[in-house]
């Protein structure tokens, strides 16, 4: 008998083990919880940027029908500690209180005064406008630069500085003095705007409690639940080992639930209070005050180059709007930017510095990218501009300026090193698939007969770092935990598997692409493959999902306690079958004897023996389970090359993405349905950034986006079809040879974006268009363009 | 959706629903498709008492001819005035416009009756019903009346029906031969418009006889561009249409929000009845 060839899992684009469960609504989301007694949980808002509360009374709510118990901060002080910040970036950055409600003062419009718990959600979001408070207004503090002036009005009185912080960085030679032998210098002010992210899931947290041994069960809409029990014991005093947290299905995140929030802790204290079960779930115009935002900076970036268009130098300034105050990795967002502003680009001197800055506004921390998104946009528009300045064509720009394949590793000026990449390969392949010659000849056709519908073409050539993180890295930036991730396999009696991982997906498809990965070790079936995963009763050990990690780090952990575990099975085979480890072939799940292939045993029955244990090696343990904990050596650096074509309309301003083409290197692939997936919510939400959304706040402080008509996310009727295609180069640095792929298409492709409207504006004098590029803003920018005079007669070659 | 509490009714006949109107004055709302109202309940910026739901009352779905006239009832839905026969014959401008409104959700919920009762000037079908000269049928406690679109809508949402009226019938003018075309300028496609322009335009010899153009959200009221109207009379090539277009936004009064200052809307008015005039008139 020959044993058939199976073809391996990995690399198969397989229907997703978990879409069935959630497109039947045959799943329970945080919302969906019931619990008996349960009661519901009602917010009440500042409606005010900034303000001393004078007075809060919440008695008259109580008298309201089903309401059980109303709170504000003073009543809760006792119970509650400050919201943490996980990551002081500096030794003396400032950290303020964050109470979980309000005590003296609200800093930005959204931020929790009182909180009421009644028997239904209506009679708890009617009692709210019982509620009584008085607020003295104080002023608004909102534009950056003002906020820092010396007389500005302070955020937090008590801490003297509207500053939160100074992050230095600077490598290679000195920036001043190679500044001065550059032919070329450019300077640019790039504003990244807020953004508010719209996972299609709204928060949502329920708490309950077991009076009679003092534990709690927090179910919550989160990414983090093995970070949020740690926390939420930290704020609430409840020991670590009688809280247990679950995140059940969660519908996308997009870094919005890699928070610990403060309804979440309220929640918490209030179950405790009551010793009642509890429940809160937010509107979506809620969510826009109240969960965090992304972005938010100002980018003063200078970069010094030879006429032959050769990178010399990068300075770049950064302020970043931290909002009105420092949650889990807040101050950290702008850093993990910091090291990807050269991009993949080599030059001499790089100076970087970040000072971050309270406002009363909601805050921010991470979103899809979070820092690398805006480094990305600032060096992929320098680079156009320095094409430009020198009269190269972007893409030569870059290549004279990238790191070549033969250089790998190669350690960049910000101090990474990058184990792989082929900026060549796929550039070469993005070029291929666009048609970019026919287009750039279209372009100048057009341009010749004055077509007032403007042809543009963008790119993006990026590189950035993900699957966080080494934890000795972590710890030298600061942060405050580790960056492993754990992983355990069980073979059960019958044959079956159960994978338990510390990641915690919400939407990324781990369950299908574990399955895959511990298949090929293990050699079951894929179906016989169970994952387990966002409970810290059933997966106690975990660091979760944020950062395009899970699959480089927890991936990369399922695969080695695979390993184990087969290394396990192979000694009890060489035990029954009375042979040396060493003589034991092991292929598609089957132990056989080199030379007598009849001499064999599944691993299913290895499984069974071990279980039985009737007839195991002396010492081995009765189970045929194996745990891995991987940390690891580097980041994985995924890269590619994307490709826009835009028409712009120049009567209207209106942009349309006439073509789309991504070439994206993210590794060795275990599922491509998978990775296509990822590269198309990415592309669509950089896209976003680039045309659509921004949240927009009025002079007094209050957010005037605030729903979903006013704050535009497009949908698939505004998005072009895209063409997507890989390179394949193994990252030298795991296992699998995995990079990340959950945040490259949002961090390429706004630049691809908004270089192919400037590209289209070019030749009319126009030389940026701030974001979002609305219809309006090209229009206007056109206009300025015309009457300063500045337009050129001629588009540069 | 977590609104404030309300009673709730569900007439079966027109009699009792304005009886209902009529008892609970200026505190209840006429729940129709529940495409605008729902939204407001939501973000708890309406507070009825009272909701009356009309949709159960017969007789006030469906298109008919009624001689030179196109009779559509208030609880047609978008989709069906889309994919009806007649009015794609004889009112194709309103089928065309409402093809964009919103998406197939709101499109198979949401009424003709409801978005002109509503009045929202950024809505896509009070402009079209100015343009098309449309006749709006309410019922009161007093009886029927007839009341001609250009009187119906008085200012921001607001119409002249009376809390205890309600419109039963939209009445179009049967055209034939005539050139029309809806410009729509909305940054997403489910977003309202930021301008749109309802353009018919009767031809003869060569030349723009007649045209007739509705503005979207260029004031608190759907407009129609008269001076533009005028100016197109007689214009026989594109570049006189561009002249004529002009003063498209002549008397608007355009409003400031987040998605556009008033001088680019007025810009886009002119650029858009531009394009209107020239599809409508087949000059493009």
């Amino acid at each position: 008998m020959t044993d058939q060839a199976v073809a391996p899992e990995v690399g198969r684009a397989r229907l997703r083990k978990e879409d069935a469960r959630l497109i039947t609504g045959q799943t329970n989301w945080t919302d969906n919880i019931d619990v008996p007694g349960l009661l519901h949980l009602a917010v009440l808002r500042s409606p005010m940027a900034h303000a001393r509360i004078e007075r809060v009374d919440v008695s008259p709510a109580l008298e309201r029908p089903g309401v059980v118990a109303a709170f504000t901060g003073r009543d809760l002080a006792g119970e509650l500690g400050s919201l943490p910040c996980a990551w002081p970036v500096t030794e003396d950055m400032v950290l303020p209180d964050h109470p979980p409600l309000a005590l003296d003062e609200v800093r930005h419009a959204g931020d929790p005064v009182a909180v009421v718990a009644a028997r239904d959600r209506y009679a708890a979001a009617d009692a709210l406008e019982a509620i009584e408070v008085d607020y003295e207004p104080l002023p608004p503090v909102l534009d950056l630069e003002e906020a820092l002036a010396e007389d500005a009005p302070l955020v937090h009185a008590d801490k003297g500085t509207n500053r939160a912080y100074v992050w230095p960085l600077r490598t290679g030679e000195d920036y001043a003095s190679v500044r001065q032998r550059a032919d070329v210098v450019i300077k640019r002010r790039y504003r990244q705007q807020r953004l508010i992210p719209n996972a299609m899931e709204p928060r949502a947290v329920v708490v309950a409690p077991l009076a009679a041994s003092g534990e709690y069960t927090v179910y919550s809409a989160t990414q983090i639940p093995h970070i949020l029990r740690i926390m939420l014991s930290t704020v609430t005093g409840i020991p670590e080992h009688k809280l247990r947290v679950v995140a059940p299905d969660v519908g996308g995140g997009f870094g919005s639930k890699l928070q610990v929030y403060g309804e979440e802790a309220l929640a918490l204290a209030i179950a405790r209070k009551l010793g009642r079960p509890v429940k809160w779930t937010e509107s979506r115009s809620e969510g826009y005050l109240a969960t965090h935002h992304g972005r938010g900076m100002i980018q003063d970036i200078e970069l010094a180059a030879t006429r032959e268009g050769r990178l010399l130098g990068l300075k770049v300034d950064l302020l970043a709007d931290m909002g009105a105050y420092l949650m889990l990795v807040t101050p950290g967002i702008p850093i993990l930017g910091a090291f990807m502003y050269p991009g993949i680009y080599k030059m001499d001197a790089y100076e970087f510095t970040c000072t971050g800055v309270f406002t009363t506004r909601t805050p921010t921390d991470a979103y899809r990218g979070a820092g690398r998104p805006e480094a990305t946009y600032a060096i992929e528009r320098m680079m156009d501009e320095l094409a430009a300045e020198v009269g190269l064509d972007p893409v030569e720009v870059r290549r004279r300026n990238w790191i070549r394949h033969e250089e790998f590793p190669y350690t960049t000026i910000a101090g990474l090193t990058y184990d792989s990449g082929h900026y060549e390969a796929a550039t070469d392949k993005a070029l291929a698939l666009f048609g970019y010659d026919e287009l750039r000849a279209e372009q100048r056709e057009r341009d010749e007969r004055g077509d007032p519908v403007r042809l543009g073409i963008g790119v993006s050539t990026y590189t950035e770092m993900c699957g966080l993180a080494p934890s000795r890295v972590l710890r030298d930036l600061r942060y405050g935990a580790g960056g492993w991730e754990a992983a355990s396999i069980r073979m059960l009696p019958t044959g079956k598997v159960e994978v338990v991982t510390g990641t915690s997906p919400h939407g990324q498809g781990h369950v299908t692409s574990w399955s895959q990965i511990a298949a090929d070790v293990l050699g079951v079936p894929f179906e016989d493959i169970e994952v387990l995963h966002g409970d810290t009763q059933t997966a106690p050990q975990g660091m979760d999902t944020y950062g395009s990690r899970s699959l480089a780090v927890g991936g990369a952990a399922v695969h080695r306690a695979a390993e184990k575990v087969v290394e396990k099975a192979r000694k009890v085979a060489a035990h029954l079958l009375e042979a040396n480890e060493d003589d034991l072939e092991f292929t598609n799940g089957v132990f056989s004897v080199k030379g007598s292939p009849e001499a064999r045993k599944t691993i299913q029955e290895i499984a069974f023996e071990t279980f039985t244990s009737h007839d195991v090696p002396d010492g081995m343990e009765p189970t045929l389970n194996a745990e891995h904990v991987h940390d690891p050596e580097n980041f994985s650096y995924p890269h590619g090359t994307h490709l826009c074509a835009v028409e712009v309309d120049t009567e209207t301003g209106q942009t349309r993405i006439r073509s789309y083409v991504c070439v994206d290197d993210v590794g060795r692939v275990i599922n491509p349905m998978i990775v296509e997936g990822q590269v198309h919510g990415g592309l669509a939400q950089g896209i976003a950034q680039a045309l659509y959304e921004e949240a927009v706040y009025d002079t007094e402080g209050n957010l005037v986006s605030g729903t979903m008509a006013d704050y535009l996310v497009p949908s698939a009727a505004d998005l072009p079809e895209f063409v997507t295609d890989r390179t394949e180069t193994p990252a030298s640095t795991n296992p699998l040879g995995v990079k990340g792929v959950g945040e490259a298409g949002t961090i390429a492709s706004t630049p691809a974006v908004v270089n192919a409207i400037v590209d289209a504006l070019r030749p009319l004098g126009v030389h940026d268009v701030p974001m979002p590029c609305t219809p309006e803003r090209v229009w206007e920018a056109i206009r300025s363009a015309q009457s300063s005079g500045t337009a050129q007669k001629e588009a540069p070659a | 959706m977590i609104p404030p509490a309300f009673d709730y009714v569900r007439p079966t006949g027109l009699d009792e629903a304005v009886r209902t109107l009529a008892d609970a004055g200026e505190e209840a709302k006429v729940l129709a498709g529940g495409q605008s109202l729902l939204p407001l309940l939501r973000l708890r910026l309406a507070f009825p008492e009272l909701v009356v739901d009309i949709g159960r009352i017969p007789g006030l779905r469906g298109v008919r001819e009624d001689g030179d006239v196109l009779a559509i009832g208030a609880l047609t839905t978008h989709h069906e005035v889309v994919h009806d026969p007649l009015v794609r014959r004889y009112a194709g401008l309103l089928a065309q416009a409402t093809e964009t409104v919103a998406d197939p959700a709101v499109r198979h919920r949401g009424t003709l009756g409801g978005s002109l009762a509503h009045a929202d000037p950024a809505g896509d079908l009070p402009a079209v019903a100015l343009a098309l000269d449309a006749e709006l049928v309410a019922v009161g406690p007093g009886g029927r009346r007839t009341i001609p679109a250009r009187d119906f809508f008085t200012d921001y949402l607001q119409t002249v029906l009376a809390p205890d009226e309600l419109l039963v019938e939209v009445r179009v003018p049967k055209r034939e031969g005539w050139g029309y075309r809806y410009e729509k300028f909305h940054r997403v496609a489910q977003s309202w418009a930021m301008v749109g322009v309802a353009a018919l335009v009767r031809r003869d010899d060569g030349h723009i006889a007649e045209a007739r153009i509705g503005l979207t959200n260029m004031g608190a009221t759907p407009l129609r561009a008269a001076a533009a109207e005028e100016a197109l009379a007689g214009a026989g090539d594109p570049d006189a249409v561009a002249r004529a277009a002009q003063s498209a936004a002549e008397g608007t009064r355009p409003s400031r929000d987040a998605s556009a200052s008033p001088e680019y809307r007025a810009h886009l008015a002119r650029v858009l009845t531009k394009r209107a005039v020239l599809a409508a008139a087949g000059m493009g």
